[in-house]
């Protein structure tokens, strides 16, 4: 679907507040605007963002037409064990796209 | 009083004559003596002998302006005069004005200094730059990893990628960018780094060119130009480029558009004031291409001039224009020995 860039600590010592780092590339078309032919330009954006730490749920967020293209969201979680870290995006049509990162907690 | 002020600050607006032959878009230049200087334009212009010199292109929706003879018995038109009609009328207003601007600016016409030059990162919020110094942060690194697949992507007759001749981009295009706009000789004129790559496409490649603005043609130019983030700008200003430069600072300087405004007077006069809420920049292209946040999108040098140039409501040029290519090379050569910051974010 489309590219993205995480980025996440590689390690981090157990307890620690880490930050985590998302972007997509989206051009979240609001549906407000109007094309070069007159017509209305559909509205075309990504409404659903989780994120699940080794299958919990840590991050959550809906978007709405105002968030810019290529929605760049980022936010903190506690290290608490080693284990994969999850990302989806979904979109309006129901098409989601999943990536994963890696963490290593000592 | 007002008018001659409002001229005075180039803000005045002027319509193109039908009876002179001007207009937005039709039309053929045509070739007009030059005007002389007169104590108005000596102390009121910057660069007043280069900023008079200019013949206005009426392709480019350019002219002098529409002037009634009045109070001046000897030719030429006072059409030719960038500044209008009544200017006598109004000179002492006209003076104050000057003269307050003098003192507040100190003295006008000159290149900014080699050593007060700065970046234009450093005329945007602190947020916005940290978000282009940090890659996992700035958008255009999501076109920077486009173009790393497009330079490994087969194509055109030959079926070979960029790859397969240039190598590695970490190394093969390292400075590469810096170095651009440069002459090519097949054409004898300068290319930027966007006309460099659809030339190495249609002659190495035997593949078609790419269109000016793709997606696929900023990708590869911001691939490219991230190989030289942190190079010193490096174009060449020998004796075959130097004709081009001069003519990009001849468009860079010259007064142009309903709003008869320079490059010049906004980014080598008034740079650090503020222009509607936002800090003019001193207009150093050493980030192209850039994300603009106003645009959603990652866009060329070119674009962002033709943007400037809608804003003096003047038509740009086309994309690919000699005329733009001129002006990128002067702005590259103004940077010179500044550092690359490819792919750049800005407001």
């Amino acid at each position: 679907m489309a590219r993205a860039l995480i980025h996440v600590p590689a390690t981090a010592k157990k307890g620690d507040i880490v930050e985590i780092k998302t972007l997509i590339s989206h051009v979240m078309e609001t549906g407000y605007r109007i094309g070069v032919t007159g017509q209305p330009i559909p509205r075309d954006i990504i409404d659903d963002f989780v994120c699940t730490y080794n299958g919990e749920e840590v991050f959550h967020a809906k978007l709405y037409p105002a968030i810019a293209a290529n929605p760049y969201i980022t936010f903190f979680t506690v290290a608490t064990e080693s284990g994969t870290l999850a990302f989806s995006w979904t979109d309006q049509h129901g098409a989601t796209q999943v990536q994963t990162a890696a963490i290593t907690v000592e | 009083m007002r008018g001659a002020v409002l001229r005075a600050a180039g803000l005045r607006m002027r319509a193109p004559s039908p009876e002179r032959g001007e207009g937005w878009g039709e039309g053929a230049p045509t070739e007009r003596p030059e005007p002389p200087r007169s104590e108005w334009n000596a102390s009121g212009c910057r660069r007043s002998s280069g900023a008079l010199k200019r013949t206005p292109s009426l392709q480019r929706g350019e002219g002098w302006g529409e002037g009634v003879p009045t109070e001046r018995p000897e030719p030429p038109h006072p059409a030719l005069s960038p500044l209008g009609r009544g200017r006598r009328k109004h000179y002492p207003a006209a003076a104050v004005f000057i003269i307050s601007t003098l003192l507040v600016r100190g003295t006008l016409a000159a290149d900014i200094p080699l050593d007060q030059r700065r970046s234009d990162s450093d005329f945007i919020s602190g947020d916005t730059r940290a978000m282009q110094n940090d890659d996992t942060a700035n958008p255009a690194m999501l076109v920077v990893l486009d173009g790393e697949t497009l330079w490994n992507t087969k194509a055109g007759e030959t079926n070979q990628s960029c790859a397969d001749c240039h190598g590695d981009a970490a190394k093969s295009m390292k400075g590469v960018a810096a170095r651009y706009p440069a002459f090519a000789a097949e054409l004898g004129r300068p290319v930027d780094l966007e006309q460099q790559i659809n030339l190495s496409r249609v002659t190495d490649q035997k593949a078609e060119a790419l269109a000016f603005e793709s997606k696929e043609l900023l990708a590869l130019t911001a691939y490219i130009a991230r190989q030289s983030r942190g190079m010193p700008v490096a174009v060449k200003d020998d004796a075959v480029s130097k004709p081009f430069i001069d003519a990009g600072r001849t468009i860079f300087e010259r007064r142009q558009g309903q709003l008869d405004l320079s490059c010049a007077q906004c980014h080598d006069d008034n740079w650090g004031k503020k222009l509607a809420g936002n800090l003019v920049p001193q207009a150093m292209s050493t980030g192209y291409p850039i994300y603009r946040l106003e645009w959603q999108e990652v866009g060329s040098l070119q674009r962002r001039l033709r943007n400037c140039m809608s804003g003096m409501r003047a038509e740009p040029y086309d994309f690919g224009a000699p005329e733009l290519v001129d002006l990128e090379y002067f702005l590259m050569w103004r940077a010179r020995g500044m550092a690359m910051e490819s792919p750049a974010v800005r407001p």
